[in-house]
């Protein structure tokens, strides 16, 4: 019991914070039919920036001006950069994108370096909030979850309650439609992409003290989100929190259980010894199998439900 | 049905004695470029050039060809590496009998069956979702290769040795030069087949599922089946470039399956060129160019090959191989027309572009690197402390960015005023 409530309470939080990255993505895939390659690298470019930031002028400014900072580098990318390679199709913006991620990897190394930098947790959030049986709860655990859920909160309330949310909206189905109505699409288009990047950069800050602020930190999430936003279904929200929440479940579970077929084999008196056929993969625990859960699930929806779990359209 | 009708209006193709001429050639070149370039490095890097080739050229049936855009390229090639790796094992513990230059038949077959298993479920879609599905085969492949330390060696990878049985009429593949010959002949074949390929119904039926699949579909050939037809091919070259892998660094880990391996393939066959047959080809030049010579000169080698990436993807899609005719065109122009003051402004600008990026590129990795001296470039000596050096820089770079478009206008103008030819020419 403990062990799954605290699994849970870890794959919540890891999830939840998957899901801000990909919610960004999620928005930008289905407006423009482009998977941002270098999401993750915005994710890394918010932790990184509030490292510095926090540096100079503490925590709570870096919490608000990091993703900012983070934002207008996304509107930039768009205006001066994707929206050249339009032309060319879907393809040579997802090449656009890949060659950025290369390029701000580069960045962010030769402005930080190539090891992980110090990126503290603030004093006001160590520590710990509450013990369950004998396991510790951290306090930024909690700090980031509520911070997941609040800006989860926000954007669901502008996209339904607000006018922005309504043309955002619109021009995800129907952009020819809200272009003729007079509205200026690619910069709804510029904005989103902006707006997705800032998230990125949220979550890379509040991500990057409770991860370790590294060169490879993109690399680690960046596959991972990709999984979600297709998984989950072009263009849908909540899709992407479904997959988001499953991804977070899957890995966390997996990693901590260290059963493997052989086990339950032999539970069901059916010995294989070290000799049999099919020894090496029957004993392969499912704690060595997480890391490609997740892309087995990608391959799986793509397989059986191209238009992803909650998707409804294709492409 | 007959196919015929379909590929309608063949481009002409060159005589036969003029492309009898051209494999001639390209013999000739395989078989002397290690006795013009002699050195044991040089061998090295020619040899990587070639395995490049054949990957590239693997990699481009399915992009150039299929239009199908893979992130997984390395699952078939480094598999090829690693069953190619053990295949040379069982061979040196005399288990099996296959001769050195064989080797990457078992590659092939390694390639081609992995793609024949997974190719006809994610091949039913191409875009988006097939560069999705095929990142996420790789980095399956990639992650298992640690889950199964029996077969891929862990960490540490398989290691074997390519010096093994009998000598091939007197050649023990030991010294790099026989390796690089074994791998030319490889890649001989390897080009003549993608090259012929492109000639086949097959190859002009992959381009009509390129360019509208619908249209293909409609007139009675199923578009997935052609697809997976693509990959198993493409799978097939990858596999061999793979062996060539593992025979050339006679070991196999587990980053030829990385998803690194995969991104390297793809950029240098797009920086080449996926629109041309040679275009992958010059890739892999390229590609050793960037990231063998270039790291020996600057730190921030991958700096440059990511602008030249992004600057591909933005001002030349069709891949560097694409500017060769034009550019060739605008010179004889140039020459013909006595233009030499218009393109000398272009040259120039374009100079400045170039020096200006080098100069504060160089700067931030000299700053990075923490130097204490001043960098010495060009045969000058700019400290990077101060802000007089980094003015320079910025003031070249935007000379050059502001004045290209202008210069190359210009000429454009001057040349097409006397050659009404060449105005279809893109600027």
């Amino acid at each position: 019991m403990e062990f799954f409530l605290i699994s849970l309470l870890n794959s919540l939080s890891y999830g939840l914070l998957l899901f801000m990255l990909s919610s960004g993505l999620t928005l930008i895939f289905s407006m423009m039919g482009v998977l941002n390659f270098a999401h993750a690298s915005f994710y890394m470019l918010g932790a990184y920036l509030a490292y510095s930031i926090s540096g100079a002028a503490g925590y709570w400014f870096a919490f608000f001006v990091a993703p900012l900072l983070v934002g207008v580098a996304g509107v930039l990318v768009e205006r001066y950069g994707l929206r050249a390679v339009h032309k060319y199709g879907h393809v040579a913006e997802l090449l656009y994108t890949f060659g950025l991620s290369y390029l701000m990897l580069e960045a962010v190394q030769l402005i930080w370096g190539r090891s992980a930098v110090p990126y503290g947790i603030p004093e006001i959030l160590q520590g710990s909030l509450f013990t369950l049986y004998t396991t510790t709860f951290p306090k930024y655990q909690a700090f980031m979850m509520l911070i997941s859920i609040l800006t989860l909160l926000a954007l669901y309330l502008v996209l339904t309650r607000t006018r922005v949310g309504l043309i955002i909206q619109a021009s995800l189905s129907h952009p020819e439609m809200v272009e003729s109505l007079g509205h200026n699409v690619p910069r709804v288009f510029m904005l989103v992409f902006g707006g997705g990047c800032a998230l990125a950069g949220l979550a890379g800050v509040i991500g990057g003290n409770a991860f370790v602020t590294e060169p490879g930190m993109a690399e680690t999430l960046g596959t991972i989100i990709f999984v979600v936003v297709v998984a989950g279904g072009m263009g849908s929200l909540m899709g992407a929190l479904l997959a988001s929440l499953l991804i977070g479940v899957i890995q966390t579970f997996a990693v901590a259980i260290d059963l493997s077929l052989l086990d339950g084999l032999s539970a069901m008196g059916l010995g294989v010894g070290p000799g049999a056929f099919g020894h090496s993969v029957l004993s392969v625990t499912l704690s060595e199998v997480a890391p490609i859960l997740p892309y087995a699930l990608l391959v799986l929806v793509l397989i059986f439900r191209p238009r992803g779990l909650l998707g409804k359209r294709e492409n | 049905m007959s196919t015929h009708y379909l590929i309608g209006n063949r481009p002409a193709s060159r005589p036969s004695s003029r492309m009898l001429f051209i494999w001639l050639g390209f013999a000739a070149v395989l078989l002397l470029a290690p006795q013009i370039l002699r050195s044991s490095l040089l061998h090295t890097h020619l040899t990587q050039m070639g395995i490049g080739m054949v990957l590239a050229l693997s990699y481009n049936v399915l992009l150039g060809q299929s239009g199908m855009l893979s992130f997984g390229h390395a699952a078939f090639s480094g598999l090829g590496a690693f069953v190619s790796v053990h295949a040379m094992n069982l061979v040196g513990d005399g288990l099996l009998w296959l001769p050195l230059p064989l080797i990457p038949i078992v590659g092939a077959l390694t390639g081609l069956g992995f793609a024949a298993l997974i190719g006809y479920v994610i091949t039913r879609t191409s875009g988006v979702t097939f560069a999705m599905i095929t990142l996420g085969i790789g980095q399956m492949v990639y992650a298992s290769s640690l889950m199964f330390p029996a077969f891929f060696g862990g960490e540490g990878g398989v290691s074997t040795n390519r010096v093994y049985g009998d000598p091939w009429f007197e050649w023990d593949f030991g010294p790099q030069i026989q390796v690089y010959y074994l791998v030319a002949a490889w890649l001989f074949i390897c080009v003549a087949a993608t090259f012929y390929l492109t000639r086949t119904p097959l190859g002009r039926l992959l381009n009509g599922v390129r360019d509208n699949e619908e249209r293909i579909a409609f007139v009675g050939f199923n578009p997935h089946l052609l697809r997976y037809m693509a990959l198993m091919i493409s799978g097939l070259f990858a596999g061999i470039g793979g062996a060539l892998m593992a025979i050339n660094f006679e070991i196999a880990t587990d980053e030829v399956l990385s998803l690194h391996e995969s991104g390297a393939v793809l950029l240098f066959t797009f920086i080449g060129g996926t629109a041309t047959f040679i275009g992958p080809m010059l890739g892999a030049v390229i590609g050793v160019l960037l990231t063998k010579f270039l790291p020996d000169y600057t730190a921030g080698w991958q700096m440059y090959l990511g602008l030249v990436f992004m600057l591909v993807v933005v001002y030349a899609p069709g891949g560097i191989s694409s500017l060769i005719k034009p550019g060739l065109g605008v010179l004889r122009q140039t020459m013909a027309q006595r233009r030499y003051a218009s393109f000398l402004g272009l040259a120039l600008s374009a100079f400045a572009l170039l020096a200006g990026t080098i100069i504060l590129v160089e700067l931030m990795y000299h700053r990075a690197a923490g130097a204490t001296g001043p960098l010495h470039l060009f045969g000058m000596a700019l400290d990077h402390q101060g802000v007089m050096s980094w003015v320079i820089g910025v003031v070249i770079l935007l000379g050059g960015m502001l004045t290209i478009k202008p210069a190359g206008r210009l000429l454009f103008e001057r040349l097409s005023a006397g050659e009404p030819a060449l105005q279809g020419v893109p600027q």
